[in-house]
């Protein structure tokens, strides 16, 4: 099947837009970062309810038993954040304008794989640059889930840095031109296994985020002068934890279906359904380390530090798969095509 | 899993009798609550993961053997000591096995008790109410005009799908205690005693499996899975001697491939036949087309089409008149372009003397390109399609060293002979087909034409689809072991209002998972519990609080 040229030129373009509409989101998150402290702790306490925690914390000791007191606090409440979202305004307002300008970029991510894979006529997956692009659209489409339920937006920043350190890197280095692909990745398996697997990499990367914020929070903790800045600005430690969590068993049995589904996909490409290929380890790797970071969290010792440690770790061997394996290491998944 | 033991027991009994025997008993027992515990499990993990790593940046026996052995010539004391170490034969080293049959125990240690709590706990009634459901994470309170029996009929209704016990206390509040979401545990143990049959599935497949690749030129060539020595390359488990392999026969009459115009490859196919079961009896034979992700599945074997390649056919005609023909395959050296290299060998024909034949035997050997492109003299290939085929080759005459006992690639002639001149290089040109050369003694050497032929694979292994059924279990029980939410509800009903026409609830929730979420199920369900079916009498049904 020929290569529409138009297509594929107008997924590049919507590609390098993207990028940039992320870079101009994420200056939106920085002014909100910088200047909206106060406003982000207001939005925090409102943003509280409807996440169904912290309302007894932000109270600040018993609760409220009685009628009488529960309409004073509630009515104290209302006029406290009717004062303080006169001052969070300009903040709260360009924090805003950074999700919608996110989910702008968001579209245009979108539109450029439709583009690929039009122009190809094959799921937009078949390359290293192709599977970054799938890769950073699920974080991104994860990070505003996230969003949704989650009182973290001003983190936004945080998960967008690396979403466009990867978005560069894969249109600089790793660009290739649009092009079928070899007779080996022609199957429907392509479509399920390659998604399956770029999209629970793309997942993996927020609770790497929350959980390297998480480690912040406790050096901060040990040591109050470190990271004194940027840990004003963190949600608290409950908080990254569990979205790091939440996310992560999301992530983990989707990982798990793409390493099947690769298993099954092996059996009839390369005579067996696990071989001990390259990639084939560094997945088994990653699955384990994911299996203890869930065991960890339920293990008296092991949960907070050391299991956003081994979320961490969890994440570095993503990448380490995405780009050592691929780039370095010869075996059966080299389709890297790099030009 | 079981937390860790302390010693505490074996320190007790330590103090009135200390004997050898309980002193390894409380050694046993000490040990397998290690093994046992979560923490041992968590370190282990850690492990596997770390010794699965060398296999994935160091070659590996079982995946490139010639690419293990570069290695170790490589990298000198440095690659004989890894070799030693087993760390290019990781999953099969010592170290590797250990950890894992550790954690097999440490699994199975812990899901035998865990199991068993578990039928404890489904046999088990939910917990008693506690006094203070104020206390609890979730918890709504609210004064109803119905009375206590309508109040907790409507909770059962309500509750219908939540395992539930009914208690009435001292005081005469009636308490209903319920609990949800037994199917988390459930999936929990599906899922460990669904990756230990997989582990047991997968090691049983490699004592049985074997696999076997094997070169058929594509001219009607047949190939027959009846021993060892029908492959090229074979390995097997150790439960296979390479006899009662499934019989079944592949004949190759076309390969066909398909390129872009970039020479990218688009598809590849062979068009075989096959007879497999009561077919060879009766003779006949099944087409199949054959491609690389729709390998001929037939009595539980898989034919896969694994690659292909060129064999250049040359005839040498003797200075007596004789002829002989041969296509050897030759090896593609480059997967883009296709150029290949290899040796096509010739005895004379009627030489009975051995001497004599040893000192007249030829090799054609050098590099066949598909698509000839010529830089100078120098042949190189420039598309893998065959559109313009060109051999550039030098003619070797004298002793090949297939006498010489030792085994001989095919692809390669014995470059010992070429040392020790008892092999010489008689002629060297390019031919394109059609071409021929003549030597120095009358010998005639013709390139003909050109042969496909297909690398097959046949793949045994009687156990894949039990990996892939436990594979599937896994998975579900997974996937229910993390999205259900065990959870609890206490609903408390106390008489109130003139007489005790009315009721006083109280209603109180724990999940006891850590992950929230809880929350809004919560409050849907206890407003539904506290709607007042007569309306509502007094504003303290805002009393709510919510909290993770």
């Amino acid at each position: 099947m020929p290569v529409n040229a138009t297509l594929s030129q107008l997924s590049d373009w919507s590609y390098g837009s993207a990028a940039a509409i992320y870079l101009l989101a994420m200056i939106l998150f920085l002014v909100e970062q910088a200047f909206g402290r106060k406003g982000r702790e207001a939005a925090e306490r409102a943003g509280a309810g409807r996440d169904g925690s912290a309302v007894a914390a932000a109270g600040g000791g018993e609760p409220p038993e009685g009628p009488a007191s529960t309409t004073a606090s509630t009515a104290a409440t209302m006029a406290a954040s009717a004062a303080e979202s006169r001052r969070r305004g300009r903040a709260e307002r360009f924090g805003s304008m950074g999700v919608a300008v996110m989910v702008l970029g968001m579209l245009l991510h979108l539109a450029a794989l439709v583009f690929r894979g039009w122009s190809t006529g094959r799921a937009p997956w078949g390359n290293m640059y192709e599977f970054l692009m799938v890769l950073c659209f699920a974080a991104v489409v994860t990070w505003l889930v996230v969003i949704s339920r989650h009182a973290v937006r001003h983190l936004s920043v945080f998960v967008l840095l690396p979403v466009v350190l990867l978005l560069f890197l894969g249109g600089t280095l790793l660009y290739s031109t649009a092009v079928p692909v070899q007779p080996a990745l022609q199957s429907y398996w392509l479509v399920i296994h390659v998604s399956t697997v770029a999209a629970a990499s793309g997942v993996f990367l927020v609770p790497g985020v929350a959980s390297v914020l998480y480690l912040f929070h406790s050096a901060h903790q040990r040591d109050p002068a470190r990271f004194a800045s940027l840990v004003r600005r963190l949600p608290s430690k409950e908080q990254l934890d569990r979205v790091a969590y939440r996310v992560t068993v999301f992530a983990f049995p989707v990982f798990t279906f793409g390493v099947i589904a690769g298993a099954i996909w092996a059996e009839s490409a390369w005579g067996r359904f696990w071989g001990w290929d390259p990639k084939e380890t560094v997945a088994f790797i990653t699955w384990v380390i994911y299996a203890a970071y869930l065991h960890a969290r339920a293990t008296a010792g092991w949960r907070g530090d050391r299991a956003a440690m081994i979320n961490i770790a969890g994440f570095a061997v993503v990448v380490f798969n995405l780009f050592f394996i691929n780039l370095v290491v010869a075996g059966l998944h080299s389709y890297a095509q790099v030009d | 899993m079981t937390t860790g033991g302390d010693g505490g027991p074996a320190a007790r009994e330590r103090t009135y009798r200390d004997t050898p025997v309980r002193r390894m008993l409380a050694f046993a027992r000490n040990t397998w609550r290690g093994l046992t515990s979560m923490r041992v499990a968590l370190i282990l993990l850690f492990l596997l993961a770390l010794a699965a790593f060398p296999g994935a940046v160091l070659p590996q026996r079982m995946v490139d053997d010639s690419a293990v052995s570069r290695y170790i010539d490589d990298y000198g004391w440095w690659g004989r000591l890894l070799d030693r170490l087993q760390f290019f034969d990781v999953y099969g080293s010592v170290w590797f096995s250990a950890i894992y049959l550790l954690l097999l125990v440490s699994l199975v240690g812990c899901l035998v008790p865990r199991s068993a709590e578990y039928v404890r706990s489904m046999r088990a009634k939910p917990v008693l109410t506690p006094r203070n459901l104020a206390r609890m994470p979730h918890h709504r309170a609210g004064e109803l005009r119905a009375d206590p029996d309508s109040v907790i009929a409507r909770a059962h209704d309500r509750l219908a799908r939540w395992r539930r016990v009914e208690r009435t206390e001292q005081d005469g509040a009636r308490t209903i205690s319920a609990e949800r979401g037994y199917l988390r545990e459930t999936g929990n143990l599906v899922f460990h005693f669904a990756l230990l049959g997989l582990i047991i599935a997968f090691a049983v497949g490699h004592m049985y499996k074997y696999e076997g690749q094997v070169i058929v030129h594509a001219d009607g060539s047949e190939f027959c899975n009846s021993g060892i020595y029908a492959f090229d390359t074979f390995n097997a488990g150790l439960n296979v001697d390479g006899t009662g392999l499934t019989p079944f026969c592949v004949r190759v009459n076309d390969f066909e491939a398909d390129y872009l115009p970039n020479g990218q490859p688009d598809n590849y196919r062979a068009d075989i036949e096959y007879q497999s079961g009561d077919d060879l009896r009766d003779g006949t034979w099944r087409p199949y087309d054959l491609q690389v992700n729709h390998p001929l599945r037939t009595e539980g074997d898989r034919v896969y089409l694994l690659g292909h390649g060129f064999a250049p056919e040359f005839t040498v005609t003797f200075p007596d008149g004789q002829q002989r023909t041969k296509a050897t395959q030759w090896r593609p050296n480059d997967q883009v372009t296709l150029l290949s290299d290899g040796a096509t060998k010739f005895d004379p024909p009627g030489v009975t003397d051995a001497a004599e034949r040893r000192s007249s035997q030829i090799a054609i050997t050098g590099l066949f390109a598909p698509t000839a492109h010529f830089n100078g003299k120098i042949l190189t290939s420039s598309a893998p399609d065959l559109e313009d085929p060109a051999v550039a080759v030098d003619v070797m005459r004298g002793d090949l060293g297939i006498d010489s006992g030792y085994g001989q690639s095919i692809f390669e002639i014995d470059e010992k002979m070429v040392e020790q001149d008892r092999l010489e290089r008689v002629a060297r040109e390019n031919l394109r087909v059609g071409e021929e050369i003549e030597l120095d003694d009358g010998t005639r050497i013709s390139f003909d034409g050109v042969q496909r032929w297909a690398s097959l694979q046949v793949s045994h292994d009687p156990t894949q689809g039990w990996v892939l059924a436990f594979a599937i279990v896994m998975l579900v029980g997974l996937a229910a072991s993390l999205i259900v939410k065990r959870r609890r509800l206490w609903i408390r009903v106390s008489p109130s209002g003139d007489g005790g026409a009315g009721s006083l609830v109280h209603v109180g929730g724990l999940a006891r998972t850590d992950q929230a979420g809880y929350g809004e199920e919560f409050t849907r369900l206890a407003a539904d519990l506290l709607e007042d079916t007569g309306g509502e009498r007094d504003a303290r049904n805002g009393s709510e609080r919510n909290r993770s």
